[in-house]
């Protein structure tokens, strides 16, 4: 985890990007602003068409910002191309030299700089090692599988050690098996490496996993930014909330609000504690959603909710109930199977809901 | 899957004889082709081939005695007095200019044909079949009546030479036709399409990511160009190469026209013979040397093609 005294590596301030012009013309990116601290494994994450990709590639030098600026260890890098900027680029579809081998895929960087040819051997043998990739040095891209295509763009990326690696959906090609391998694959090369990533993806179990903090980004908009577990367990916004895990929103009105808290009271009268988003007061009686995640809450003998069972899922290690609240809301709830010895309650079951203390959190939207 | 779509017939491979039947019946389709290559191209060659060793007939034409002489002629000249033999240096010389304006032709339309190739490639998918049908439009028109009009825009009152004596910037017009810069002006205008065709396809495959991944990794555009862009698209220049050379080392209508009577190259020299010549024998042999250069150069390719993958896997 970063701490406060570490340098902060990437400063994005007030970036904007708009594509095309005039009517057809559409916002990418709009008005983000963002601080990466060195040696942080940060994850872009949101659906497609976000603008993540765009705020890589600006970062990378592809792009050009419409406005605002970024800067990289303190100075602006706007005006730089991107084969002068101290950032390399994991490609989606790796991109790997066709022609090249992977040895020469991986020395290309260091070619390019025109680094000594003993000094570009000693690098590739080290990256082929820190890779795995040892044997297969004198193949073609063609001639290895994707898994190996993967973790070659990686060593390729990596070599010439750059401040920043950015990683553009990296794991989406590969199967689920190779996927979750990689994912500590990454993690372990970035802690040995001490280098800053910048990971993108869309796959929120990818974020979770592997990073040090998430941005959640939707329609050229950064939402939240926070560890993976603020992020889970305290949502700001309605669309990170659905956007990562499953959630159940509960409509709710505020009776005293008190800084990061209020008390709330549901529809059925029941009063709970919810957690308040940072910047968010809502006055007395005002309406607000609520959000609970289905393994926090509980059947219990005497809940705040009241439903009835309309549907029981057996997964194995826990048991899915959906359930039709009395206020005609769908509300999922995960119980583990081993807490319940003594029977499940079944589909057409009324039941009661329980929602510990610190479970809750009122978004916005 | 796509196992079975190739394979519309999935019985196929259950019955080996109704797919032996299914091939040799597919062999038929290829004998109209075969038929026509055998009559148009074997049978002349073989006909040349046989013409090469005969003797010259007085008025044109074979007489069917055995000789070596028009073999002879291609390399030697015997003085017609003292019966001393020399070097052909006419027909040498004649050889050299061909497959050197040739190999010029082949240089200037990959130059020229690279930027034009890469503009169309890098066009919008749609616009692109526009671009190219442009690329074609001077095979609307025959070849004789284009040369003659590059003739027209270079001669001595042509054009160019108006142009450049009314802004004053010579006062006297420069010679450009019937010189070897003619010719190549010529053999580049009618050979460039040849050249950024197969050029085009090889860059339409191309990876465009491929080349930032080039940037990002910090080489400069010309380092992107050498390093990535011309070993991939390489296959584009060895095939317009091979367009572009052969039919430049025997072209006949551009030379006589933009070359007037002096400047020879390996076709005219090969009419020559079976017209004013009157020296059948030697003209088929001239015609199966060009034939033999061309085999050479076609090797030559293939080696240079083969090779660095044969040494990649080695």
């Amino acid at each position: 985890m970063p701490s406060s005294t570490t340098r902060s590596d990437i400063e994005v301030e007030k970036l904007s990007k708009i594509f095309g012009s005039g009517e057809d013309a559409v916002r990418a990116l709009d008005d983000v602003s963002l601080t990466i601290p060195e040696n942080e494994f940060f994850t872009l994450l949101g659906p497609s068409g976000c603008g993540k990709t765009t705020l890589l590639r600006m970062i990378a030098g592809f792009e050009q910002p419409t406005s605002g600026r970024i800067k990289l260890g303190g100075s602006d890098i706007a005006d730089l191309p991107p084969n002068k900027r101290p950032v390399n680029t994991v490609f989606q579809s790796y991109a790997l030299f066709p022609h090249m081998t992977v040895a020469q895929n991986i020395g290309f960087a260091l070619k390019m700089l025109g680094k000594p040819k003993a000094e570009i051997d000693e690098t590739v043998t080290r990256m082929l090692k820190l890779v795995k990739m040892e044997p297969m040095a004198n193949r073609k891209p063609a001639q290895i599988s994707g898994g190996q295509q993967q973790r070659v763009a990686l060593a390729r990326a990596l070599a010439p050690r750059p401040r920043v690696l950015l990683l553009d959906e990296p794991l989406s090609a590969l199967d689920l098996k190779l996927r979750k391998e990689m994912q500590v694959e990454l993690k372990r090369l970035q802690a040995e490496t001490g280098i800053t990533f910048i990971f993108v993806t869309h796959d929120q179990e990818e974020a979770l996993t592997m990073s040090d903090r998430i941005a959640v980004m939707s329609a050229g908009k950064v939402l939240q930014v926070g560890p993976p577990r603020e992020i889970y367990n305290h949502p700001a916004e309605r669309f990170v909330a659905d956007f990562i895990g499953d959630t159940n929103f509960i409509a709710a009105k505020v009776e005293r609000a008190n800084g990061r808290s209020a008390t709330v009271r549901l529809p059925s009268g029941a009063a709970l504690d919810a957690g308040l988003p940072e910047g968010l007061s809502p006055g007395e009686g005002e309406s607000v959603t609520l959000v609970v995640r289905p393994e926090h809450a509980k059947l219990a003998a005497d809940g705040a909710l009241k439903g009835t069972v309309e549907n029981a899922v057996y997964f194995g290690t826990d048991t899915h109930f959906h359930i039709r609240l009395d206020t005609g809301d769908l509300f999922i709830l995960r119980s583990q199977n081993a807490a319940m010895p003594n029977g499940l309650p079944d589909t057409g079951d009324a039941v009661s809901i329980a929602i510990p203390e610190g479970a809750v959190q009122v978004v916005r939207g | 899957m796509s196992a079975v779509e190739l394979a519309p017939h999935g019985a196929d491979t259950d019955k080996p004889k109704a797919a032996r039947g299914d091939i040799a019946w597919r062999w038929w389709l290829v004998t109209p082709a075969l038929i026509v290559l055998l009559l148009a191209a074997s049978g002349p060659l073989l006909i040349v081939l046989v013409y090469s060793f005969l003797e010259p007939g007085s008025f044109g034409g074979v007489v069917w005695n055995f000789s070596t002489e028009g073999w002879f002629q291609v390399f030697f000249t015997r003085d017609i007095f003292d019966e001393t033999v020399a070097p052909a240096t006419a027909h040498l010389d004649i050889f050299w200019r061909s497959i050197k304006l040739a190999l010029y032709t082949t240089l200037i339309t990959a130059i020229l044909g690279f930027p034009t190739a890469w503009f169309i490639a890098t066009r919008a998918p749609d616009v692109r079949p526009i671009w190219l049908f442009l690329v074609t439009i001077p095979f609307w028109t025959n070849l004789v009546i284009r040369t003659f009009a590059i003739q027209e825009v270079i001669r001595n009152e042509g054009l160019v030479n108006n142009i450049l004596m009314t802004l004053g910037i010579t006062s006297a017009p420069i010679q450009m036709l019937f010189t070897d810069f003619a010719i190549l002006l010529g053999m580049a205008y009618v050979f460039l399409p040849l050249m950024v065709l197969p050029l085009y396809a090889s860059m339409e495959k191309l990876d465009f990511k491929l080349l930032e991944a080039g940037y990002d990794l910090y080489a400069t555009r010309l380092k992107v160009l050498w390093h990535i862009v011309l070993p991939l698209v390489k296959p584009g220049f060895i095939a317009g190469s091979i367009l572009v050379f052969i039919p430049a080392i025997g072209a006949y209508v551009t030379p006589r026209i933009l070359g007037g009577g002096r400047n020879l190259m390996l076709g005219n020299l090969i009419e020559l013979q079976f017209g004013q010549g009157r020296n059948w024998p030697l003209g088929s042999a001239l015609a199966l040397t060009l034939l033999v250069i061309v085999v050479i150069a076609l090797l030559f390719y293939i080696r240079s093609t083969a090779q660095p993958e044969g040494r990649r896997h080695g």
